[in-house]
């Protein structure tokens, strides 16, 4: 077992690694214009020459990837070029609204969907099925940005235009300065990522269950005479939910890498909306860093499905 | 005696003796798929987004307005607003630069359907090929190529897609590029995974036996028999594509403006849904359409290949 965990810790450090010279490479190789627009109009070649120099871009690829790894591993994740603070404490500043958002929307789609699938195994083919499957269908063909557009649409624009404003369409409020607030405004956002992420989960309780049903043992928890609910609940979902395991540590690793779209329509300052800023600004230290962040979420979120996998079948310790 | 033979010799009473036929596991696919209502409405409305894309000139024509043409006198209200559907010859309004959303959405369908089709082919062959191989040699071949896909699978795509895009700067073949890469490892994995499995079995052994080189037998042996799942997959990969495409262009990195695309179109009518209900609606049913249809059709290909297969769609 402890072998299996530093086995996966150290292939998540390799795909860290790869990620951060694939990273690197992609945006010191290109010519950059930085020092001309922190320049500004009126920089002469000098002055350029300087900015480039205080910045190291001067000096020798594998010089400055060096100097990136060393200041890595000292958790330096460099120096913003047009915000004039850290990388790091820009990012971790606005990591409680990403998490907030996440976690949030988790619960959400984690009990709707498995609920809705748990409710559509049960009874294949009856009405609840069918119902269930028209949301699979528009949660996974309906694009994030789309849905949330249809809710600030109709749940803020529209009831706010009949006077009701209790969902509001953009803005954070921290936790800490006042929770009911911070829950209004997070309630769109935490739909708009639930329900689409829900449609899959739902699809993966479903399938799940309605082959682990089909089971022997199943078949024998129901003729020694236990009660429907005991034999789906105790029994079938236990052994039916480790695929939706597997997915859920996949997705909130993913997303703790920044909800881009979610927080770009919402007007919800955190990471991932950061990171859109960054890129059209072309502020390379912060690219780097919230890459890396996400890379680093998405590896930690990968180990510990891996371990909890291996905790629920011991036939996975390979 | 073939069976053949017996329906000679043995005329029905009913009229002339026909010959018994046996039918290929495709043609049976095919005539289940030709059953399924759903397929044959999915597969006519993705026929009729392709014609709304190709014939996308004509339209322009016929409106009188190119997809890039700001009509500011006749396409915007006195406020510099957009104007709704049906005023002044603009059949579904125009934008908040005074361009028809009619032209702009069928052009907007030749991005969305080219991007979503040419980058799904990318990397279903990608894929394929990479997964035969793989899964065919084993051993250190196929180690360093799994965990190859599992470090692709791995990258925060969105994040990475966004700044691969801002570095080389917005166009269609950087979205068909990047989309590409992020998929192609999905399918590898799967076609890895039944290659190990099919690679055991006794017809590749005799071909091997007969002196086939790898390559004959990857292609010629293995290949046909991944062909119904891939197809599955590759159906099902197109509205990813899409949807992935209409994303990169709502947060701006998609195709460069003014070119029209869906997801540009939406983003643009950020601003105005309040006052142009019509600006984010038209593309927005639009997407939703074809996302709708290429999935459908993905399910029903994958019920008429595999019937026994667990439905997520039951019928």
């Amino acid at each position: 077992m402890f072998r299996f965990i530093v086995r996966r810790s150290l292939f998540g450090l390799l795909v860290l690694w790869i990620v951060s010279v694939a990273v690197f490479v992609l945006f010191f190789i290109t010519p950059s214009n930085v020092a001309r627009t922190l320049g500004g109009k009126l920089a002469t070649p000098a002055t350029i020459a300087l900015i480039n120099h205080r910045l190291g871009l001067d000096r020798p690829l594998i010089a400055q990837y060096g100097h990136f790894v060393w200041r890595l591993l000292h958790g330096d994740l460099g120096y913003s070029y047009y915000n004039s603070a850290p990388v790091r404490q820009l990012l971790f500043s606005r990591l409680p609204i990403t998490a907030s958002l996440v976690f949030g929307a988790a619960i959400i789609w984690l009990v709707g969907g498995v609920a809705v699938g748990v409710l559509a195994a049960r009874k294949p083919r009856s009405l609840a099925d069918r119902g269930s499957t028209l949301f699979v269908l528009t949660g996974l063909s309906m694009p994030t940005f789309l849905l949330g557009l249809l809710f600030i649409y109709f749940l803020f624009f529209r009831l706010h235009l009949a006077g009701v404003d209790w969902f509001p369409a953009a803005g954070y409020i921290p936790l800490t300065q006042n929770p009911a607030s911070w829950a209004q405004h997070l309630i769109l956002p935490w739909l708009t990522l639930a329900l689409v992420t829900a449609a899959t989960y739902s699809r993966l309780t479903r399938s799940s269950l309605l082959e682990v049903l089909g089971e022997d043992y199943i078949r024998t928890a129901r003729s020694k005479g236990l009660s429907e609910q005991a034999v789906v609940y105790k029994h079938g979902l236990r052994s039916a939910l480790t695929p939706v395991v597997t997915q859920f540590g996949i997705d909130v690793g993913t997303l703790l890498g920044g909800a881009i779209v979610t927080e770009q329509i919402f007007g919800l300052g955190g990471v991932g909306q950061f990171s859109v800023q960054a890129v059209l600004t072309q502020d390379l230290p912060v690219i780097i860093g919230t890459v890396l962040l996400a890379a680093f979420f998405i590896v930690v979120g990968n180990l510990i499905v891996d371990v909890l996998y291996a905790v629920l079948d011991p036939r996975v310790r390979l | 005696m073939s069976v053949t033979d017996l329906a000679q010799v043995a005329p029905s009473a009913t009229g002339p003796a026909l010959a018994v036929q046996g039918r290929s596991p495709w043609q049976l696919a095919w005539a289940r798929l030709r059953k399924d209502k759903t397929a044959i409405i999915s597969a006519v409305v993705i026929v009729l987004l392709v014609a709304f894309a190709v014939f996308a000139g004509v339209i322009a024509h016929l409106a009188g307005h190119g997809p890039n043409d700001q009509f500011h006198d006749t396409g915007l209200t006195v406020d510099g607003l957009p104007v709704g559907p049906g005023h002044h010859g603009f059949l579904l309004g125009t934008d908040n630069l005074g361009r028809d959303i009619l032209v702009r959405v069928a052009y907007g369908a030749r991005i969305s359907l080219m991007v979503g089709v040419v980058s799904t082919l990318l990397a279903t062959v990608a894929g394929v090929v990479i997964g035969l191989v793989a899964g065919y040699y084993r051993g250190a071949i196929d180690t360093a190529l799994a965990r190859f896909m599992d470090v692709v699978l791995a990258f925060p795509f969105l994040l990475f897609a966004i700044a691969l895009v801002s570095v080389f700067h917005p166009s269609v073949a950087i979205s068909i590029g990047v989309i590409a890469f992020f998929s192609w490892a999905a399918i590898g994995r799967i076609v890895r995974g039944q290659t190990l499995s099919l690679r055991e079995k006794e017809f590749v052994e005799a071909a091997h036996s007969l002196g086939c080189s790898d390559l004959r037998i990857m292609f010629v042996d293995l290949l046909p028999n991944l062909v119904a799942p891939v197809i599955v997959l590759a159906t099902l990969l197109i509205p990813t594509a899409i949807v992935f495409e209409a994303t990169l262009s709502f947060l701006g990195l998609g195709v460069a403006p003014p070119t029209a695309s869906w997801g540009g179109t939406i983003s643009d009518s950020l601003s105005f849904y309040r006052v142009a209900w019509w600006f984010p609606l038209f593309p927005g049913i639009a997407l939703l359409i074809t996302t709708l249809a290429f999935n459908l059709l993905g399910d029903s290909v994958r019920d008429a290949l595999d019937p026994t297969a667990q439905r997520a769609l039951a019928q």
